[in-house]
């Protein structure tokens, strides 16, 4: 909708975010904001082992009422993740350890003091007796008959096993084979904000109020109402501005399970802020994927088969919602990722160890998939000896073939993505890089250029949830809109926005069909008490989902809105339209603040049969087809390496992507930085290693490196937009894409500028220390075959 | 990760402090700019009972050129050195280091004193200071001495002061046209503690040089008389006589097993020295990793 200079503020317009103004000027309001009256702060006695039999936890007289362990905790029970998938093994979480530690950083006691400082010092006073036992600190070790046991009742450590196989001998004759040994490292995905909880009891209401920093506000009560066994109306659940997601708070904590308890327990408010330690070492783990992956393919680079056996190191506990084995269960349906070929096996482990647990971060599975699919397919174009973006356009999905549905049914909406790999190579101009390789660089750095395409399933709904039968399934998702008296407008949804921009994209969607400005229109979310039922934001759901209940509900409001014009204007409804925010007559117009002013200030003007719903709807939604949107991108990259000590640069960086309708461009590219940024961390940088001992080796940022300003370039974009033809507008997700696709760009890069010398990298990250190595060790063997020879 | 307990004074003047430092029950430590004692106090990695400030003694943030030497006073903020708010004698050598130390928030508040005192291997000024021959001014109630850096410094994380004793000031000779200077640090990424660092201070006329190693989880490695390193004999064509097998069984002797590592350090080495036979030390700053 365009207003009389032809500026619009409706779908794909280009606005600012409104919430930027609070949120860059130090004014979000953030758990660790709130100050309450006796509020106390918590610090937990977390496991220093990563496994151990508890023979006691000695607390001092002085403190014994300050310190609560699970024998504290009568009738609190464990955090339970099921899935509904065939011989899935179920792990029960205890909110404080009580046997048995199976990670560092597990909960073991809660201490409670005026100020954290305080809650410190009991903490330090507190010994512990532990029995180590042998720590299971690799998956692959783990599945071996003969493991120690993380949950010894299982007789083994393997959460889930799956295996797809469709028609995979008929690929076993091709002419070109190719197998790598493919792996992501671990990580800790690193929202600014840490996770947070502020707890204090409403007697008013009868209800715990439990602010905590989350993505699913409405999730976290129905597993904390479990846990505590008591009713969901007496928990209130409300997430302020959040610092970050990423997935690290679409989860429930045992922590928000222990402050809920302790804040019932003590009747006055209790806090607990995450301190960068507890979040490094005990919370954050995700990513770390093996694959033993072979490409069969024809001399051109036409993809026969592939087959795989994927391992997920699930950590020791099964998360709430999302369980332990999603990732991993996920990585043999999406492993295809947008190639079209006949024949494909895989076999995957979800494999308990004595780590955090896994939690889903940004891109899921699909950061894995995609690092393994990319790095193979640019194996099988130097196999075949052609150029890795021949391999890519022999076997793309078309864009003749939409929508398409590929070898794990998995149903493409639209797209073209042979194109977005055009426009990818002709901006970086593969030409130009491929003469400048010819040449050495006066610097002695090597230039190396890699490519990566994904697709992304966003918004998939009941239809594929109910299948992996986790504690969540999302159905249709609500929105509530309501005009204010002077013709405002008030938007409520279940789902968090917490750096998607929502505060401005739903004001947006609303624009376009009420017609008020941006502006004046007011999104209230995260809170159980305001806003309806959610499984909240995660899987780059929320414009499509939260999107289409807004305009939904909008819709309904412009109905009701006619009904009530066209009495002000005396005319018959039918006759009337609804335009630009007024009611259209055959004789006069009327805006939406008069007939606000109208039902709520003089009701006496209605009409005796006005609708008596008003000026306040919740409409739900769902797409069309709730498979999912399927957004996509090719990045491509361009790097400077230096073999001797191992850096990278990046000196191009191009992302051409589709997430269909854009309902702002501006946000989308918000999120293709921040997603590029995470990338480069999982690409270069970041890794949380153990020890034998299951020791996590980084406690602070100074040795679990993060990717800073200098190390990011500005990605030049360009986006298409073939609209979905499923969902509201043609929209898709686009959350989770530009954190995809980078790590596997990158390597290729990398690779391509390190062929020369023998050298492949197929870990993440491809830190400097690897790179090196696998100079050194090329330049050694290439010594030892020359004086073979 | 809050501190344990401790008390706090900021003394405003250099007899007060060095009164209280003498007199102090239990353990004292001195806080300049705070960029390594906070986090560590944070992660209760010390457990002081007494935090004493110095950031209020004004004699601790002078700095003066005395006939061929700068000094500078313990509290001068790395900052203050890349800005060029004190004075120089090195050419730019040191506004050069400074520039590449951690992130701007870090130079603001860090301190060269702090730095020295710290002795972080990692650190820059501990190799480039001992590159260029710096000394150390040390006080107490029974007076000052002053010692060579090289030998201040006796570990990670481990200098030679005396209980009772603070350092007030850094004392760094000229660096004179002439004379080659060579510096270059190696990190995982700008601004992170450097992986490896090469400092050199060649005089090719004399036919003789400092070559420092540092950031190897140790005292830095100074080689004195490094001819061995250049076949024997230092002229003005030491980078290209510069033996990287030499350089590499020096750091195995030192204890470096990890190959990887000590190929990046004699790679950053190779390059310092290549850096000081191509710029003379007067030259425009460069940012970056070799900067």
């Amino acid at each position: 909708m365009s207003d009389a200079n032809g500026l619009t503020e409706g779908i794909g317009a280009r606005l600012p975010r409104k919430e930027d103004d609070r949120l860059m000027r130090g004014r979000g309001h953030y758990v660790g904001d709130l100050r309450l009256p006796g509020l106390q702060d918590v610090a937990f006695v977390r496991s220093p082992l990563a496994h151990a039999r508890i023979r006691a936890i000695h607390v001092p007289e002085a403190f014994r009422d300050r310190v609560f362990t699970a024998a504290d905790l009568e009738g609190v029970l464990p955090i339970r993740a099921v899935s509904g998938l065939a011989g899935f093994k179920v792990s029960e979480q205890p909110i404080l350890a009580k046997d048995k530690v199976r990670q560092v950083g597990e909960l073991l006691a809660i201490c409670l003091a005026p100020t954290r400082a305080e809650a410190e010092d009991i903490a330090a006073a507190i010994v512990l007796d532990l029995e180590e036992l042998p720590a299971i600190h690799d998956m692959l070790a783990a599945r071996e008959p003969g493991s120690a046991l993380v949950h010894e009742d299982w007789g083994d450590n393997v959460f889930l096993e799956t295996l797809v196989d469709v028609n995979f001998a008929s690929a076993l004759d091709a002419p070109i084979k190719v197998s790598r040994t493919i792996s992501t490292g671990r990580q800790c995905m690193a929202p600014i904000e840490g996770r947070g909880t502020v707890v204090h009891l409403d007697h008013r209401m009868d209800q715990l109020v439990v602010h905590t920093a989350s993505q699913m506000p409405h999730i976290v009560r129905n597993g904390l109402a479990e846990c505590l066994g008591i009713e969901q109306g007496r928990l209130r659940i409300v997430s302020p501005d959040v610092g970050g997601g990423f997935g690290y708070k679409a989860i429930l904590l045992a922590e928000d399970v222990c402050l809920a308890w302790l804040a019932l327990r003590v009747g006055h408010p209790v806090r607990w802020l995450e301190d960068r330690r507890e979040h490094l070492t005990a919370n954050a783990n995700c990513r770390e994927h093996h694959y033993r992956i072979t490409a069969y393919a024809e001399r051109d680079g036409t993809l026969r088969g592939i087959d795989c056996e994927a391992t997920v190191d699930s950590g020791a506990y099964s998360a709430y919602p999302f369980s332990a084995c999603l990732e991993a269960a996920q990585v043999a349906s999406i492993l295809p990722g947008p190639y079209d070929f006949p024949a494909y096996r895989c076999r995957t482990w979800s494999v308990a160890t004595n780590k955090c647990p896994i939690l889903p971060y940004r891109g899921v599975a699909r950061t894995g998939v995609c690092f393994a699919m990319e790095l193979i397919l640019d194996a099988v174009a130097a196999e075949a000896g052609i150029e890795p973006w021949t391999v890519r356009e022999k076997n793309l999905v078309r864009a003749d073939q939409m929508p398409f549905d590929n070898i794990t049914a998995k149903h493409f909406d639209s797209g073209d993505y042979p194109q977005a790999l055009r426009r990818a190579l002709e901006a970086i101009d593969v030409g130009a890089v491929r003469a400048r390789q010819r040449t050495p660089e006066p610097d002695g750095r090597r230039i190396g250029l890699g490519l990566s395409i994904y697709c992304e399933q966003a918004a998939h709904g009941t239809s594929v949830y109910s299948g992996w039968g986790i504690p969540m399934v999302p159905g249709h998702e609500q929105a509530g809109a309501r005009l204010t008296p002077d013709g405002g407008l008030e938007l409520r949804i279940g789902a968090h926005s917490h750096g998607q921009g929502l505060e401005t994209t739903l004001a947006q969607v609303a624009h376009e069909i009420l017609g008020v400005p941006v502006a004046r229109t007011r999104l209230v979310h995260g809170d159980t008490a305001m806003t309806p039922y959610s499984t909240g934001s995660w899987g780059s759901r929320v414009m499509v989902m939260a999107g289409g209940a807004v305009a939904a509900a909008c819709r309904e409001l412009s109905l009701r809105a006619v009904r009530i014009g066209a009495h002000l204007l005396q005319t018959d409804p039918a006759t009337c339209r609804f335009e630009a925010g007024r009611v259209v007559g055959p004789s006069g117009d009327v805006g939406l603040d008069q007939i606000a002013h109208t039902w709520y200030r003089r009701p006496q003007d209605l009409a005796l049969d006005v609708d008596p719903g008003g000026l306040e709807v919740t409409a739900g939604y769902k797409p069309q087809r709730d498979s999912g949107t399927f957004s996509y991108a090719a990045h491509a990259a361009l790097v400077a390496v230096d073999p001797d000590l191992g850096s990278v640069e990046i000196l191009d960086y191009v992302i051409v992507e589709d997430g269909g309708t854009l309902v702002n461009p501006l946000v989308v590219d918000g999120q293709l930085y921040g997603g590029l940024a995470q990338g480069i961390g999982t690409a270069l940088y970041e890794e949380m290693r153990f020890d034998s001992r299951g020791q996590p080796l980084a406690s602070t940022f100074a040795d679990y490196l993060l990717p800073g300003p200098a190390e990011v370039p500005e990605p030049r974009i360009d986006h298409m937009a073939t609209p979905s033809p499923y969902t509201q507008f043609g929209v898709k997700g686009i959350g989770e894409g530009g954190a995809i696709a980078p790590p596997a760009a990158l390597a290729n890069a990398i690779n391509d500028a390190l062929r020369p010398l023998g050298v492949a990298m197929l870990h993440s990250p491809v830190s400097q220390h690897r790179i090196v190595e696998a100079v050194l060790a090329a330049r050694a063997a290439a010594s030892s075959s020359r004086k073979a020879a | 990760m809050k501190p344990a307990r401790f008390a706090y004074e900021r003394p405003g003047d250099l007899p007060a402090l060095l009164a209280r430092l003498a007199t102090a029950e239990g353990s004292v430590k001195l806080m300049a700019g705070g960029q390594s004692l906070g986090p560590m106090l944070n992660l209760r990695l010390v457990e002081p009972d007494l935090v004493l400030d110095i950031t209020g003694i004004p004699e601790l943030r002078r700095a003066a050129i005395e006939g061929e030497t700068l000094v500078l006073g313990a509290c001068v903020t790395h900052a203050d050195i890349e800005d060029g708010r004190v004075p120089d004698l090195t050419g730019g050598a040191m506004a050069r280091v400074a520039t590449a130390i951690a992130y701007r928030p870090v130079r603001n508040r860090g301190t060269i004193g702090g730095s020295l005192v710290h002795a972080d291997p990692a650190a820059d000024w501990v190799t480039s200071l001992i590159a260029l021959g710096a000394e150390v001014e040390l006080a107490s109630t029974s007076g000052r001495r002053r010692l060579a850096l090289a030998t201040f410094v006796t570990g990670a994380l481990d200098v030679a002061l005396a209980p009772g004793e603070m350092l007030v000031a850094v004392r760094i000779p000229a660096l004179p046209p002439g004379i080659a200077w060579g510096y270059v640090k190696h990190c995982s990424k700008i601004g992170e503690f450097a992986h490896a660092i090469g400092a050199v201070r060649i005089e090719p006329d004399a036919g003789r040089g400092r070559v420092v190693i540092g950031a190897i989880e140790r005292a830095p490695l100074v080689v004195a008389e490094p001819h061995d390193l250049f076949g024997g004999w230092i002229g003005p064509d030491f980078a290209d006589r510069f033996d990287a097998r030499a350089a590499d069984a020096l750091l195995r002797e030192a204890g470096m097993s990890d190959p990887v590592a000590r190929h990046v350090h004699v790679t950053v080495l190779a390059r310092a020295l290549r850096q000081a036979a191509s710029a003379p030390p007067s030259l425009t700053r460069t940012i970056g990793e070799a900067a």
